[in-house]
């Protein structure tokens, strides 16, 4: 079993900033992490290799700094990572990126052909949840997007049990291998790497491919030239506000919120209709 | 099988990257663990990084290092409730290379500093806490951390884990703190545009300022406040000895809220934004509290054997000699294949031998002193204060009648004895 996972270096957004003025993301103002729903897909990863056993290979775009997420990865138990950084990639969004990394996922699966790749949901600082699907598109590949569980894996007849999450309650679906999945947060819990991942991590260096070292690409998709996104405007989302604590009797918590249901009424049906 | 290595360095700070530096420049396999999400993370100092050590380890690091401002201006303030005397240097020889110290950030200097050790060839490892050291027939092998299948072994370990350090303790080779050894200082980074910084400091843009403030800024109790120009942020703080803390039932928030608020300072960071908040301890119990600082397989550096020397605010640039002194010690043990305590001791020698040791030999009795005597703080400032203001304002008084009401208010409110054996004492515990 070959697991790739594609992984990204994401601005902290906990605390980035905007620039006001300019509209982008003032990224010096936060460290550089690996994107929160790519470090569970790695941890899917290493526990579905805990039954079958094989390969986890963690994949990523950026620049050379990059690395640390890779070897972050590796922390969490992956075996081997590959970084793709290349002045051609520069500002690529997400049709460019998807193209990109299935580039490089052909050169993967020209060692050891690939079985599952695992993404997260999206990524925080762009929350789009498209180069996933993207890359299953062009590897011609099944999409699986918003998995909350991988509750079997079944190596002989080459098929997937997965739960995807839905708006309401969740979908148990069966796939063909290879397949692609997105995951959730809650599929899994982060583990506390062992001391042994952590050496290994510290001393590993991931290969990097620039764009010469992969084949058959067409540098018109790649980076700024192959983007045709255009950013309007990038605002935080608001934080949510703070709920309202009801006070009194059983009675009398009952009937005021029976009031505040009334008063929202009217978000209530706006939501039902969906 | 856990793996073994030459050394492990528990702790990523300047004594900790000094060393593991160091032994990884010499070709020595070592680990340098640090519990922070990266080295820096957990770190506060004032904020002064001298030259001189740091240049030993990393040639003309300012031309690479996160550095803020190059000082060239050191201001002393005697401060009192609404005036200040001031003195201090301000030099031109200190605004070009190699520069005299900096003003830095430490979350950012740190990992850059670490970095300089991974690159010699240290493996880092971060947010990984080292929980004890591994004892096996009185020699520490290793260490124990707390993640899954933690130990790791090593022929030394070298322990850089702080003031409270732990791992020391559990060695036995420290007591527990009396309140008097150890300062609490809290401090804040305020983001202020760099053009106020300039106007305000009277600098360049490359030129830093720091200024170390004494009396009512601690309201009068051992210890000293400082103000310390970055880019665009100031970092004040201000520090007190735990024990005149208890005694004066201050908490530092208020001791650095009143500083914030004090007539003088305040005009200094007005409309400043406050960007971190930061308490840390500072051993400053000097000489006495210099704990055992080799064993069996084992040394300590740094904050984690006590050295500061709280008079001249210099603390980071001793962790880092400690740290290379440490390295040298090691790197001759491995030479001989022996790592016990008699061979360790070399680094004992070493830094009894140093500058560190002798400095704080010197000042030995001069916290004990101010604390016992706080007149020094609580009088003395604001006699002072006093004294200047009779002197230099014009009501007529000829100036020779002047110095004789100075003088006369001086020893008369104290004693022409007292004053004289306060000097005494003062000239005693600094000489």
């Amino acid at each position: 079993m070959h697991i790739v996972v594609c992984v990204k270096q994401v601005p902290d957004t906990k605390i980035i900033k905007i620039n006001p003025k300019t509209n982008t993301l003032d990224r010096r103002s936060a460290p550089a992490i690996l994107n929160p729903y790519d470090a569970h897909a790695v941890q899917e990863a290493v526990k579905i290799k805990e039954k079958t056993g094989g390969t986890i290979s963690v994949l990523s775009m950026g620049p050379p700094q990059a690395t640390a997420v890779i070897k972050k990865s590796i922390e969490i138990g992956a075996d081997r990572g590959y970084l793709i950084s290349d002045r051609a990639f520069a500002g690529a969004d997400t049709l460019a990126t998807s193209y990109a990394l299935s580039k490089a996922l052909e050169r993967i699966s020209k060692d050891l052909p690939v079985d599952m790749v695992i993404c997260g949901k999206h990524a925080i600082d762009g929350d789009t949840g498209q180069v996933g699907p993207g890359i299953a598109r062009r590897m011609d590949i099944p999409p699986v997007t918003n998995v909350i569980e991988v509750t079997e894996v079944n190596q002989k007849e080459k098929t997937v049990l997965i739960k995807r999450k839905l708006t309401s309650g969740y979908e148990l679906i069966q796939s063909e291998l290879p397949c692609l999945l997105t995951v959730e947060k809650e599929i899994n819990d982060i583990d506390y790497s062992p001391m042994p991942n952590m050496i290994k991590a510290a001393r590993y260096e991931p290969t990097i491919w620039a764009v010469s070292d992969l084949e058959n690409v067409e540098r018109t998709q790649l980076g700024l030239k192959g983007s045709p996104t255009i950013v309007g405007k990038m605002f935080s989302p608001p934080r949510p506000e703070g709920g309202k604590r009801l006070e009194g009797s059983a009675d009398e918590q009952v009937s005021q919120l029976m009031e505040v249901l009334m008063e929202k009424k009217d978000l209530l049906t706006i939501q039902s209709s969906k | 099988m856990p793996e073994k290595f030459d050394v492990i360095v528990v702790g990523a700070g300047p004594a900790g990257s000094s060393c593991a530096l160091t032994c990884a420049k010499n070709g020595l396999n070592v680990l340098l663990i640090e519990r922070g999400e990266y080295p820096g993370a957990k770190n506060v100092m004032g904020g002064v990084l001298y030259r001189k050590q740091m240049e030993e380890l990393v040639p003309e690091f300012w031309k690479e290092a996160p550095l803020e401002r190059p000082v060239i201006e050191q201001r002393f303030w005697m401060l009192d409730k609404e005036s200040v005397v001031q003195f201090g240097y301000k030099g031109l020889e200190w605004a070009v290379e190699p520069y005299n110290n900096f003003t830095v950030l430490r979350a950012q200097f740190d990992q850059w500093f670490a970095g300089k050790a991974v690159e010699a060839g240290a493996l880092l490892i971060n947010e990984t806490v080292v929980t004890e050291c591994i004892v096996e027939n009185g020699k520490v092998v290793g260490v124990r951390t707390d993640r899954p299948d933690g130990e790791v072994y090593a022929d030394v370990v070298v322990l850089a884990d702080g003031v409270n350090s732990l791992l020391s303790k559990q060695l036995g080779f420290h007591k527990e703190f009396r309140p008097d050894e150890v300062a609490l200082t809290v401090m804040e980074v305020i983001n202020l545009p760099k053009e106020k910084i300039n106007d305000r400091f009277n600098v360049e843009d490359n030129q830093g300022c720091t200024i170390e403030i004494f009396g009512d800024s601690t309201k009068g109790n051992l210890g000293t406040a400082f103000l310390y120009t970055n880019k665009d942020s100031l970092n004040i703080g201000v520090g007190t000895t735990l024990s005149s803390m208890i005694k004066a039932k201050l908490k530092p928030y208020e001791l650095l809220d009143y500083l914030k608020n004090h007539p003088m300072v305040k005009p200094l960071i007005d409309g400043g934004e406050s960007a971190e908040y930061l308490a840390h301890l500072i051993p400053e119990g000097g000489y006495r509290s210099v704990p055992k600082v080799a064993g069996n397989g084992v040394i300590v550096i740094g904050d984690a054997a006590q050295l500061v020397n709280a008079i001249h605010r210099e603390g980071s640039n001793m962790a880092m000699y400690s740290g290379k002194l440490a390295a040298e010690a090691v790197v001759q043990a491995k030479n001989r294949e022996d790592f016990s305590e008699s061979s360790l001791n070399s680094y004992r020698e070493a830094l009894y031998g140093s500058f560190i040791m002798k400095d704080l030999e010197k000042y030995k009795d001069a916290a004990h002193t101010f604390e016992k005597y706080p007149q020094y703080f609580n009088d003395y400032v604001p006699m002072m204060n006093k004294a200047m203001s009779k002197f230099f304002t014009v009501d007529g008084t000829p100036k020779r009648e002047k110095q004789k009401q100075i003088m006369k208010s001086v020893t008369g409110e104290k004693g022409t004895l007292r004053v004289l054996q306060d000097i005494y004492r003062a000239w005693k515990a600094v000489k």
